[in-house]
């Protein structure tokens, strides 16, 4: 590891990329941070920060942290015996079977989630065939389930292509030789493929938590507006009220939330890093 | 025979999640052939909405917009990404950890609140047009592609490329015939989330967007309202079945290659 | 990786011969000069835009928005130099105020007395001396039902409160339409500025909140028609294009009142050209113009000329035509006082949020 480091210089490689971040996201930023600080007078002020300690507030941060947690452990949950699955195809079918993954997401996203929202609904498609089949009909619409579904939906090809693109990388050998030793099925998992796949999970884990935090589309439409996501109190706050200084300070203070769950998620990364070496 | 089992286990799962993924591009696909307007009734079936779809100007000029950005930015996020996620995997451990909290934060960001900064700063030295989505587009393309290629990176064999410049061959060399390779799956990976989230991207395109400027995902979304229009459906299904069939060519015509050099073995 | 490669690089190529191809083309007329046009998403039919070019060689740059507030943020940014553009009532009045629309001279346009004089004092609610605004499409909100799962004959706000549909309603998801309807049903003005008078309405809303299946905006006439619903609160045009595909349903604006709607065109304080966006307000105003639009959009147009031209049925059609009946007891929204807003906007949360 280190030196892999020491031997390569080649830091300076990213010196586009952090031109970029200083230019597209550290300035925005400071556009973004200023109304969070000022009330809509101009005056200086916290209290936009502070804002997401009001109750109603705080009920909705509970509830995305809820919707995302779900989400998130849905789809790891889905990911893992996905990958493990198309891990059994030879390797040309793989590729294939990853695109397979993607296309759905080619198709437009409010397309999509407009479709889910006539195959949940209470005429909808999933009932008729429920009916079909002399099963009770479900009441999904518009309720946390259907915000989960649509989020899972939307997001799960992120959670497996990294974990895809870690286990992947593992040799046939290394499994073959545990076969040998005598390791089961279970073992195997846990002690090779589960740790080897980390790196991609954490990647996993920061793409489908991190936007399932802050959207705001599919539980307009999936959750009928009843529930409301921290995401869509700062669409509101935007759009419909026109008080940025609050949209802002909500935003600033969601993502100092956020980013100190990713801290701890760093936290174990870095400790990954080692084991993900051996 | 348990191996048979197992097969027949992880094929039966694949199908169940194959079946959640195309639920709704079904039900997307019916509709392009229903002939009433409305997505909730089925009038009947008609191919009108293709014959219509062709010679409407305005989606054909969305199509080419939202293609060409999702290309350019996916092409340049995945430069910018892979070249940053490579630089910022040998930083030291403190600006390693700084750098990734800024790659998080256009994703931490709602996407009203990163369109209406973006727009906000673009306003100062750039008209808002075609070159000010694909800025914005680029920069909530980058973190997509840093993410998918860090962990291909940790598990990076370097001593194939130190063995490589030790017999010789240049550091630009060893870099994109050694290096490179051990990446493909999280470059091209990266490179399709990228392209992904450009293609569905409304909120982010809408606030930095220039009068007559309009991607599928805006002119989609401006339908909403009055119901969206049954011609959006039949582009989205031709959308899919042309990539589904070149999978399939592609998929199909060097598998036989293949299998030979198995059999040879 | 190989079969991958291939994949990337053959879906890249196409897609980009795709997005080349497509690419347009240009008509003969000689440009004389362009406008950029601020309008509502789906609400102008483009082959106006064709015919505009056509006839006086003005070449309209359009751009469209979804909602008011988008508009206002968007042309607040001062990014894009708008001449003309479309909003509602309440917009307008905020725009007007901030002196951002410069006055016309409506006297001058030959066709401006194609709008009927009601129309133009519904304007005055946010344009007292109609000197900003020309009207463009107008409406009001009411109740769309489906008849047969609605028994008795809707006429009142109530039907939406007393319980007995519990768990069939589709109200607004946006706070002035739907405190609106509360504010009215309990006798009240919408635009009022009485806090007691708001809490009131908030307790109605909440106590109703348990019988909403859901608060959607743009999917709401949908639901009515699809049968997931009973009863939804809708614009009228909405519940036009419901009728179309359900023959079931009925609209009605409660008898305690509503609110009547009205979307206008006003010219920018920065527009260059005068001359030429007064040429295109004319030109919406002109008869087969507004004849075009209209069977386009299908929203109630303030034109007397194409209404005088439609079918004896259409005109019949409550939801095409609004009746003076049924617009006796409306009004149009405008601004409230900011600390009453404010109020508004923490309910609407504290409502959502139960």
């Amino acid at each position: 590891m280190n030196k892999l480091k020491s031997i390569n210089k080649r830091s300076w490689l990213s010196s586009p990329y952090i031109v970029w971040i200083i230019g597209f996201t550290v300035i925005p930023m400071i556009v973004i941070f200023r109304y969070a600080l000022t009330n809509p007078d101009g005056g200086f002020t916290f209290s936009q920060i502070t804002a997401i300690l009001d109750p109603v507030h705080l009920r909705a941060l509970v509830f995305s942290l809820e919707i995302a947690v779900g989400s998130t452990l849905v789809c790891i949950l889905l990911s893992y015996p996905l990958v493990l699955a198309m891990r059994r195809l030879n390797l040309g079918k793989q590729g294939f079977a990853l695109f397979i993954l993607i296309l759905p997401m080619w198709m437009n996203f409010i397309l999509r989630v407009l479709a889910w929202q006539m195959i949940l609904s209470k005429n909808g498609i999933l009932n008729f065939v429920l009916k079909g089949l002399g099963l009770e009909p479900l009441a999904i619409a518009n309720t946390g389930t259907a915000i989960m579904i649509g989020m899972v939906y939307d997001y799960l090809p992120y959670m497996v292509l990294p974990i895809f693109n870690a286990v992947a990388e593992i040799d046939e050998d290394i499994i073959e030789a545990a076969k040998d030793l005598g390791a089961g099925g279970l073992t195997i998992f846990r002690k090779i493929i589960l740790p080897l796949s980390i790196p991609g999970l954490l990647s996993g884990i920061v793409m489908v938590f991190v936007p399932s935090m802050t959207s705001f589309v599919v539980s307009d439409i999936l959750g009928g507006g009843k529930l409301q996501l921290v995401g869509n109190i700062i669409e509101q706050e935007f759009t419909k009220n026109m008080n940025w200084n609050l949209g802002s300070g909500l935003s600033v203070s969601l993502m100092i939330f956020v980013l100190i769950s990713m801290a701890f998620t760093m936290k174990h990364d870095v400790e990954g890093k080692g084991s993900a070496i051996w | 025979m348990v191996e048979r089992i197992k097969d027949w286990i992880s094929r039966f799962y694949l199908g169940l999640i194959i079946l959640f993924l195309y639920a709704p591009i079904a039900v997307l696909i019916v509709l392009s052939f229903n002939s009433s307007r409305s997505r909730v009734v089925w009038g009947g079936f008609t191919l009108n909405w293709y014959s219509r779809l062709f010679s409407n100007r305005q989606i054909g000029e969305a199509l080419s917009t939202t293609l060409i950005v999702a290309l350019l930015s996916a092409l340049i996020a995945t430069v910018i990404g892979v070249l940053g996620a490579l630089g910022i995997h040998a930083m030291r451990e403190k600006n390693y950890q700084l750098v990734m909290v800024f790659t998080n934060i256009p994703m931490v960001n709602a996407d009203i609140v990163t369109g209406i900064a973006l727009m906000l700063w673009f306003v100062h030295f750039i008209p808002l047009g075609f070159g000010s989505v694909l800025l914005a587009h680029i920069t909530f393309n980058i973190p997509y592609v840093i993410l998918s290629v860090m962990p291909k990176i940790r598990q990076m064999n370097v001593s194939l490329y130190e063995a490589a410049r030790d017999l010789g061959a240049g550091p630009v060399y060893g870099f994109f015939k050694v290096l490179l390779p051990q990446l493909a799956g999280g470059i091209v990976s990266g490179f399709f989330m990228a392209f992904t989230m450009s293609m569905d991207d409304f909120v982010i395109t809408y606030f930095t967007k220039g009068p007559g400027v309009n991607t599928l995902s805006t002119m989609i979304y401006g339908e909403i309202r009055k119901g969206i229009k049954p011609e959006m459906y039949a582009l989205s299904t031709l959308i899919f079945a042309f990539v589904f069939v070149i999978l399939l060519a592609a998929n199909y015509l060097p598998q036989r290659k293949k299998k030979t050099v198995k059999e040879r073995r | 990786m190989i079969m991958k490669k291939r994949v990337v690089g053959v879906v890249l190529l196409l897609a980009l011969c795709m997005g080349i191809c497509t690419t347009g083309c240009s008509g003969a007329q000689e440009k004389k000069g362009s406008l950029t046009v601020f309008n509502y998403g789906e609400y102008l039919d483009p082959a106006v835009l064709d015919m505009f070019f056509e006839e006086t060689g003005i070449e309209v740059k359009y751009e469209e928005a979804l909602t008011p507030e988008e508009m206002y943020t968007k042309y607040k940014a001062g990014a894009i130099e708008y001449d003309l553009l479309c909003s509602t009532d309440y917009m307008l009045e905020k725009l007007i105020k901030e002196g951002e629309l410069q006055e016309i001279d409506i006297d001058s346009m030959e066709n401006a007395e194609n709008i009927g004089d009601k129309y133009w004092e519904f304007s005055e609610a946010f344009d007292p001396d109609n000197q900003y605004t020309v009207p463009y499409f107008w409406g009001t909100v009411g109740i769309l039902y489906d008849k047969t799962k609605v028994n008795d004959p809707v006429d009142s706000w109530g039907v939406l409160f007393d319980g007995s549909y519990s768990g069939e309603i589709i109200m607004q998801n946006s706070m002035r339409d739907t405190l609106s309807v509360a504010l009215k049903a309990l006798g009240f003005s919408l635009n009022t500025n009485d806090e007691n008078e708001i809490r009131q309405a908030y307790e109605l809303l909440e106590k109703q909140k348990a019988d909403v299946q859901a608060y959607l905006v743009d999917e709401a006439r949908d639901e009515v028609v699809a049968g997931n619903a009973a009863l939804a609160l809708v614009y009228s045009g909405e519940a036009y294009l419901g009728k179309e595909y359900n023959p079931d349903l009925e609209y009605v604006v409660p008898k305690e009142g509503s609110q009547v709607w009205l979307d206008s065109w006003g010219v920018t304080k920065n527009c260059k050209n005068l001359e030429m966006a007064m040429q295109f307000l004319d030109f919406l105003c002109r008869e087969d113009i507004a004849q075009m639009n209209f069977e386009y959009i299908y929203y109630s147009t303030p034109n007397d000329a194409v209404i005088e031209a439609l079918s004896e049925e259409e005109r019949a059609d409550e939801t095409l035509v609004p009746t003076e009946n049924a617009t006796e007891n409306c009004e149009v929204c405008v601004q409230q006082e900011p600390e009453v807003v404010e109020l508004e906007n923490e309910l609407w949360k504290e409502l959502k949020a139960e």
